[in-house]
């Protein structure tokens, strides 16, 4: 009986080795999610943006100018008017500039809206410190109701020379539907409310 | 002393009669069979589907289906084919095969055996039901990239999800049992370097199943948890990023070509000696290299992704590291060209399809080289290029391994000889059909063809139209295969119980058919 015993039990302590492993590996998926966010943060790839707010970096760079380009794109069926107010803005690295998107609710509800920068070329996204952006805030609108909406950036110096160009890219989401947006569908006030999302 | 006793007493069980004895069966052979018999059936319905693409394709303009149920077609072929003909063909090769190579009475696990197996109906029944659904299958393509198949997919997609969710539990479990039967239940004297290499690639394919099958169920889970539970994994509005999802799903999803590979190693390593009547040259070395390659799988995944925009270092490393599986590959391909060299070589149908093997999947494996190169992928990435290179190592390479190890053992498993003139018909129509398929997709994709797309422009139709007739001529061949099988299950010419000139494996030391029950006692390996 015995060597019949021992086999049975070698499998089953491998049969428990190798279902741990696959929980392990489950895990390990959802672990690349936020594995991948720090990632893209810390290289500020895929254009993901870096928002360090006040400890912004501080002494200009006189000595070139970068070109800014600013893109509004709507996703899919937003019904909003969506632009930015000037397309583009000329800096010197180091220099906080303030620019401004407009958007305008066109329809007969009122709508919350998220915008969503990108960052291209995606080596450029480290080196652009937003030190206030709508796109920390969700933006609800009611019918009819136009805002402008601020943005305060600084190009660190340190930005690599061989870029002299960067496009930087809102698209605006509807996210009236969604359980975050309830909160500001409900409230008086047309007042943005912090997501918490700081990040983006 | 008891164990004999029992064994013994075992021995006298044949199988039971009726559908009983499928339903409820922990025989390894008898699992091997189903799976093998569930895979061909997967092989024609994922085939008939295939041909209607082709058929669409034929010319250009829309003549026989809608867009949208051309990409359902496109989604569903290359879902079945992946997932229910090439993985459970090997699936049941290793079950037949693995324990009388190793000189073990059954699987380790023989009950989770028959569970593994009986998944995979309901799974696919619940996959192949998404056809007849409002909205339609999905229609995402084989690879559901999101938002493809989340904010867009047709309602189907939560089926498609549970579909994939049973599938990766069967592949699980079968890994599971194959690396217990092998790293446990080896005869006395069977030493790892002793395995025949069909075994040694079958255990590093179900590392790399444990590996990768739970991440693919994570990414299915967190588009379903996207779809119904409001998260926002790929979704961009909500913080999610789309890029992610195909980061998780390659890096499933390249070990997974590897798994559909490896075995088809195996069996080809197997096949070669005993035609050319040498020893297998390099037997270490393909251990090792199949190892690497198995390594190296986990490194290489974003050469599907050069054009998401990565930055230069990425997509070097990426390159260079895709490149470096050409190495091993390459030292694989040279021992089976060595293994032939000199030797005394015969071409029954195994070898044919062997031979061809070595030959196409090489092509293939160059097309893979043209496609590593990072600049150049951004031509070629989703054209017709592509698909003559996945289909040059999955046909021809995986398919081709499977009939031949088919062609191989099946004198063992009937006891009778296939006959050999209609083996190589089928052979010779497969194979001049699977070239006149997937050669032109060379040409129409490097001229920019897209794939996945019902209508072209008409410079591409003359190429199409030929790979179109490949295509019929490919898959109607199929059914010699399936008449040929039935025939010699049926009857023919009593096979030895060595069925092959001098073969090496203890495979070949039991009478033809093998018996239901082989290796009671475990046979001395010197
Ligand atoms: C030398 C070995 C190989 C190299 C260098 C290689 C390289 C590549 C590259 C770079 C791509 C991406 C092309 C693109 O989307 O632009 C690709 C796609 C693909 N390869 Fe390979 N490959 C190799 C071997 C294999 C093998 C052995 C298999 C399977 C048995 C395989 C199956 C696939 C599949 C299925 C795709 C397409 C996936 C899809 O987008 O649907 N490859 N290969
Ligand atoms: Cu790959």
């Amino acid at each position: 009986m015995k060597p019949v015993k021992s086999a049975q039990q070698k499998n089953r302590s491998m049969v428990r080795t190798l279902i741990l492993s696959c929980v392990l590996m489950f895990g390990f998926g959802f672990a690349l999610v936020p594995l991948y966010d720090v990632f893209c943060r810390i290289t500020g790839l895929n254009g993901k943006v870096l928002n360090t707010g006040p400890n912004a970096p501080t002494g200009s760079d006189k000595n070139r100018t970068i070109r800014v380009q600013m893109i509004a794109v709507n996703n899919e069926s937003m019904p909003w008017e969506f632009r930015a107010l000037s397309p583009m803005v000329t800096v010197y690295p180091g220099e906080s500039k303030q620019a401004a998107y407009l958007a305008h609710n066109p329809t007969s509800e009122k709508m919350v809206a998220q915008a969503i920068p990108s960052v291209s070329p995606s080596e450029a996204a480290q080196y652009l410190h937003k030190v206030n952006c709508f796109c920390f805030d969700r933006q609800p609108l009611d019918s009819l109701e136009t805002r402008e909406m601020p943005l305060l950036f600084v190009i660190d110096p340190e930005l690599p020379t061989y870029i002299s160009t960067i496009t930087l890219s809102y698209t605006l989401f509807d996210i009236t539907s969604t359980k975050a947006a309830e909160s500001d569908l409900l409230s008086k006030s047309a007042q943005p409310n912090s997501t918490g999302r700081n990040t983006l | 002393m008891n164990t004999m006793a029992k064994v013994e007493h075992t021995e006298h069980h044949g199988p039971a009669a009726g559908l009983t004895r499928w339903l409820y069966t922990t025989n390894h052979k008898d699992i091997g069979t189903l799976y093998l018999w569930f895979s061909f059936a997967m092989f024609l319905t994922g085939g008939c589907m295939a041909l209607m693409i082709r058929a669409e394709l034929f010319q250009p303009g829309l003549q026989l289906i809608q867009p949208e149920f051309f990409n359902q077609m496109t989604t569903m072929h290359g879902l079945i084919m992946v997932f229910g003909a090439v993985m459970p063909a090997f699936v049941g090769l290793a079950n037949w095969m693995l324990p009388m190579m190793v000189g073990a009475p059954d699987m380790a696990l023989p009950r989770m055996n028959n569970w593994s197996f009986w998944i995979l109906p309901f799974a696919f029944a619940m996959m192949l039901s998404t056809l007849f659904m409002e909205g339609g299958a999905p229609n995402f393509g084989w690879t559901f990239y999101a938002p493809l198949s989340t904010t867009y997919a047709p309602p189907s997609v939560t089926y498609f999800i549970f579909a994939v969710h049973m599938m990766g539990i069967s592949s699980i479990m079968g890994a599971i049992n194959i690396i217990a039967t092998i790293l446990n239940m080896r005869a006395p004297g069977m030493t790892m370097m002793k395995l025949p290499l069909f075994v040694w690639t079958w255990l590093i394919t179900a590392f790399l199943l444990i590996a990768v099958m739970p991440v693919l169920a994570g990414v299915v889970t967190m588009m379903l948890m996207d779809i119904h539970f409001g998260t926002s994994f790929f979704n961009a509005a909500g913080g999610g990023d789309p890029v992610l999802f195909q980061h998780i799903f390659w890096f499933f999803g390249h070990p997974e070509v590897y798994i559909m590979i490896l075995p088809a190693f195996g069996i080809v390593s197997e096949i070669i000696p005993t035609f050319a009547r040498k020893r297998l040259f390099g037997y270490s070395s393909m251990v090792y290299a199949t190892s690497s390659i198995a390594f190296l799988s986990f490194i290489v995944w974003v050469h599907h992704m050069f054009t998401v925009g990565l930055p230069l270092m990425g997509e070097l490393f990426f390159m260079y590291a895709t490149m470096l599986i050409a190495v091993p590959t390459g030292v694989k391909v040279f021992n089976w060209v060595a293994t032939m060299f000199r030797g005394s070589m015969t071409f029954e149908t195994p070898m044919l399809f062997a031979i061809a093997f070595v030959v196409l999947f090489t092509i293939g494996g160059f097309s893979g080289l043209m496609l590593a190169i990072a600049p150049a992928d951004f031509q070629y990435h989703d054209t017709y290029f592509v698909v003559a290179h996945f289909h040059y190592v999955l046909v021809p390479g995986a398919v081709f391994a499977i009939m031949a190890g088919v062609y191989y053992w099946l004198p063992k498993w009937t006891g009778h000889y296939y006959p050999e003139t209609m083996g190589k018909v089928h052979f010779w129509c497969s194979f001049i059909g699977v070239n006149l398929t997937f050669f032109p997709m060379h040409f129409i994709g490097l001229a920019g063809m897209p794939r996945r797309i019902p209508d072209y422009a008409l410079q591409f139709a003359d190429f199409n139209m030929v790979a179109s007739i490949g295509a019929f001529i490919f898959g109607f061949s199929q059914l010699i295969f399936l008449v040929l099988i039935i025939k010699t299950i049926r009857g023919g010419s009593p096979a030895t119980s060595e069925v092959w000139d001098e073969p090496h494996g203890l495979e070949w030391t039991i009478p033809s058919p093998a018996p239901y029950h082989t290796f009671s006692t475990p046979p001395e390996v010197k």
